[in-house]
């Protein structure tokens, strides 16, 4: 076995090349595990994802061929007591990410406090003033949430991003353990890790707790809303589509109806009450948003403002993942929650404001600088791979629009190892958990969705950008 | 269940069941190809495009060559024809990746494991030596996803929406094969017992793969009345007009009691069960073999259009 690099914190060897405490059992069992073993289980791997058609599409890919995730084997384990503080800090976040969307779009208290600008919300496409003045039924915004951590050090996890909008990759989750406890049973019995798979089950009853008013007393109607086989995510939304027992809907099949939003069955239009829309705001409701969207529903936001159906997560979330307003994370969940953060942000400099364009614009080659209404890994700039061509592009691009950026340092992820030809092999990793919220409560599943970048030294995870995934394991007590 | 699913689910399985019928029409193509001179396999390999419908896009793109690595490739794999065994394939895959939810891992499993191996095998051109293996590959593969359906799947309307898609298509190909070989064999009917005739009419059966249990039902004797029985209204041979409608009697049967009442569909579905039940091959002779198949395909097609339209596939 080898050591990790000395610069970044590895999860599973201390600098001096001693397991520490959460992979013992792991790494015992590693020990008697013959390599070429492990490495025709690899092979394996590939073939029952290939097989099982747990893929996903890339965008911008022409013949829009399916890719898979690579699946690394060796788990990424985190223990009881560092799981115990991760929920209250997550726990705490989500709370207060509920009660800010819930203020922005009723008095908006904290910008008349002043802690946070309202410019933020000027003209920004994320904030939809359709919203303003209603509450979504129960009171929820973001009934599902996915919050990006990345961990620096022994006790140090830091949020990246918050995923309020439409997180996505809980599915690898759950095929990732199936994955792992169908290749190595052996290993769960030595190992005692808490269960995942009860999330999607976990997830209809979260968002069968959302009835809208309109909702008779019967069986709730919960359907996916997909934009269909050819987006990136297809397979997540069957997956979950089936796991709840729910319908797997695209816009072609709904109408309004009686002031409820219908789906066409074999027996005629039949009610939703819930509609989980893997379908971004914008394509929502041609009658709203974008006019020649073909993915979403002719006039379903009046029929979800009347109270005739449950939108899951709530259009006008995706103000919460802005890039800008999650600098102002640690003000916005003192100011909800009256607590200080349990969870640190990443240090950010809000290009916006000159002082710290400046410094951003003369430390451009060590900094990670972000779009604030991007997502997936997509137009960024990682200071340290750039080249000074690409860098010297990137600065024309934030000078000319400063309010569209922000910048934070290049962290030090931490890393587990990877299963490479040559034995164990640190990578950087992140980390996504996955958060239900209802009327009864917060519910975070027990470990998430471990990213890995694959290439040795590379910070980027984001699966479009050829990362990886491994199983999240969170030791039993 | 969503009507699109139902329409998914549906063209799903037409989609495999066209896909499989092709393999012992090509085997057969082939076979009368190896044993006869040039003329007659060229003569042989037309009827198979004609059976399929291909015949127009076929001699816009090779005239009136009927090689057979031509047609064997244009029926399998060439871009140039839409309907091609690949596109068959792939086109069922996309609906199961669409009624995901409706179907079985193993059901999903065996159809996305059919397209792997089906793009592999048709990612370059098909020879005479790996015809064999392609067309086995077709046979198993279809076979698989069937076992998953019988063995895994729910017998609800999903189950029965699936079973009227292949049994629809499988009825229409049937009837295609006798009516494109009708003309082949016009001039035989007048001299059962010829040696030409046996073997054009032993084609025909191998067509559908259904030699076998012909000769094994009569005891070897090829005789055009017989064969032609056999196709139509024997309710014993799974390739024959009468089982298939036997088949569709059953499933809408099953949804009828599902929905609570009958359709539109029924009433076409009744007729046709009734005129396979009622008649005999010296009637149909009587009234024309091809009329007699012209009408039922016609029938066929208006029962498929009226289940779309009853449970709603479409808006």
């Amino acid at each position: 076995m080898k050591a990790a690099s000395p610069s970044s914190y590895d999860e599973m060897f201390t600098a001096d090349g001693a397991v520490r405490p959460a992979y013992r059992g792991y790494s015992e069992w590693y020990q008697e595990q013959p390599a070429d073993l492990l490495r025709r289980k690899g092979t394996e791997a590939e073939a029952f994802f290939r097989r099982t058609g747990i893929t996903f599409n890339v965008y911008g890919n022409e013949d829009a061929e399916e890719r898979l995730i690579p699946f690394d084997m060796v788990p990424r384990i985190i223990t009881a007591h560092q799981w115990r503080r991760l929920s209250r800090g997550i726990e705490q976040r989500v709370r207060a990410l509920n009660a800010f969307l819930h203020d922005l779009y009723h008095r908006q208290e904290i910008v008349r406090s002043g802690r946070l600008p309202a410019r933020l919300l000027e003209k920004n496409p994320a904030f939809l003033p359709q919203m303003v003045g209603f509450t979504p039924p129960g009171g929820v915004y973001t009934h599902i949430v996915g919050i990006d951590l990345v961990r620096t050090g022994e006790d140090e996890f830091m949020v990246l991003e918050d995923n309020a909008r439409t997180p996505s990759g809980v599915s690898y989750m759950l095929e990732n353990r199936e994955t792992m406890m169908a290749m190595f049973p052996e290993l769960f019995t030595r190992v005692r890790v808490r269960e995942v798979s009860d999330y999607p089950r976990r997830l209809a009853r979260s968002l069968a707790a959302c009835l809208p008013p309109a909702a008779k007393g019967h069986q709730p109607v919960v359907a996916v809303l997909t934009p269909g086989i050819y987006n990136s995510a297809y397979f997540e939304h069957a997956f979950l589509a089936d796991q709840m027992g729910a319908e797997l809907v695209e816009g072609s099949d709904l109408r309004v109806e009686n002031g409820r939003i219908a789906m066409r069955t074999t027996r005629g239009y039949q009610p939703i009450d819930v509609l989980y829309r893997r379908v971004d705001d914008d394509y929502l409701d041609p009658l709203t948003f974008k006019p020649e969207s073909q993915l979403g529903v002719s006039g379903i936001m009046d029929v979800y403002r009347a109270g005739g159906i449950t939108i899951a997560n709530a259009p006008g979330t995706g103000i919460a993942d802005d890039k800008a307003i999650y600098s102002f994370m640690p003000e916005i969940v003192e100011f909800y929650t009256g607590e200080k953060p349990i969870l640190q942000n990443v240090p950010t400099w809000r290009c916006s404001e000159p002082d710290a364009l400046k410094y951003v614009l003369e430390h451009l080659s060590e900094l990670v600088v972000k779009e604030v209404h991007g997502s997936g890994g997509y137009g960024m700039l990682i200071g340290p791979t750039s080249s000074k061509k690409e860098i010297a592009a990137f600065a024309a691009k934030l000078a000319a629009r400063p309010h569209n950026y922000i910048a934070q340092p290049t962290l030090s992820l931490s890393t587990v190892p990877i299963l490479s030809r040559a034995g164990l092999t640190p990578r950087h990793v992140d980390l996504r958990p996955f958060v239900l919220v209802s009327p009864a409560g917060i519910d975070i599943t027990p470990g998430g969705l471990t990213r890995v970048a694959l290439k040795k030294g590379s910070l980027v995870v984001n699966s479009s950008q050829g990362g990886g995934t491994k199983d999240s394991w969170v030791l039993d007590d | 269940m969503l009507g699109r699913s139902a329409n998914g689910i549906f063209w799903l399985f037409r989609n495999l069941e066209r896909a499989e019928n092709t393999a012992p029409l090509i085997e057969a193509g082939f076979r009368m190809a190896l044993t006869r001179d040039a003329r007659d396999a060229s003569d042989e390999w037309r009827s198979v495009i004609v059976t399929l419908g291909l015949r127009g896009l076929y001699e816009a793109k090779f005239g009136t060559d009927y090689a057979g690595p031509n047609v064997i490739n244009f029926i399998l794999r060439d871009k140039d024809n839409p309907g091609n065994v690949l596109t068959m394939c792939e086109l069922a895959r996309t609906n199961a990746r669409m009624v995901r939810a409706g179907i079985t891992r193993e059901v999903w499993e065996s159809v996305n494991d059919s397209w792997l191996k089906m793009r592999e095998l048709l990612a370059r051109p098909v020879t005479e030596t790996r015809l064999g293996d392609v067309l086995d590959t077709i046979r198993r593969q279809s076979t698989q996803v069937r076992g998953a359906m019988e063995g895994t799947m729910l017998r609800n309307e999903i189950y029965n929406f699936a079973r009227i898609g292949s049994f629809i298509e499988r009825a229409d190909n049937t009837a295609r094969i006798l009516d494109v070989k009708y003309y082949v064999l016009l001039p035989s009917i007048s001299y059962v017992g010829s040696s030409l005739d046996n073997v054009q009419w032993e084609n025909v059966l191998r067509s559908l793969a259904g030699e076998r249990a012909y000769r094994w039902l009569n005891a070897g004797r090829m005789e055009a009345r017989g064969i032609a029985e056999f196709l139509i209204l024997d309710s014993r041979f799974p390739r024959s007009l009468a089982f298939c409608y036997g088949k569709l009697r059953s499933n809408l049967a099953h949804l009828a009691r599902e929905y609570g009442g009958e359709s539109e569909a029924h009433a076409i579905l009744r007729e046709a069960d009734c005129d396979l039940h009622q008649t005999t091959i010296d009637a149909i002779f009587e009234q024309g073999l091809h009329e007699y198949i012209a009408q039922f395909i016609s029938r066929n097609t208006r029962l498929a259009n009226q289940i779309q339209y009853d449970y709603r596939f479409i808006d």
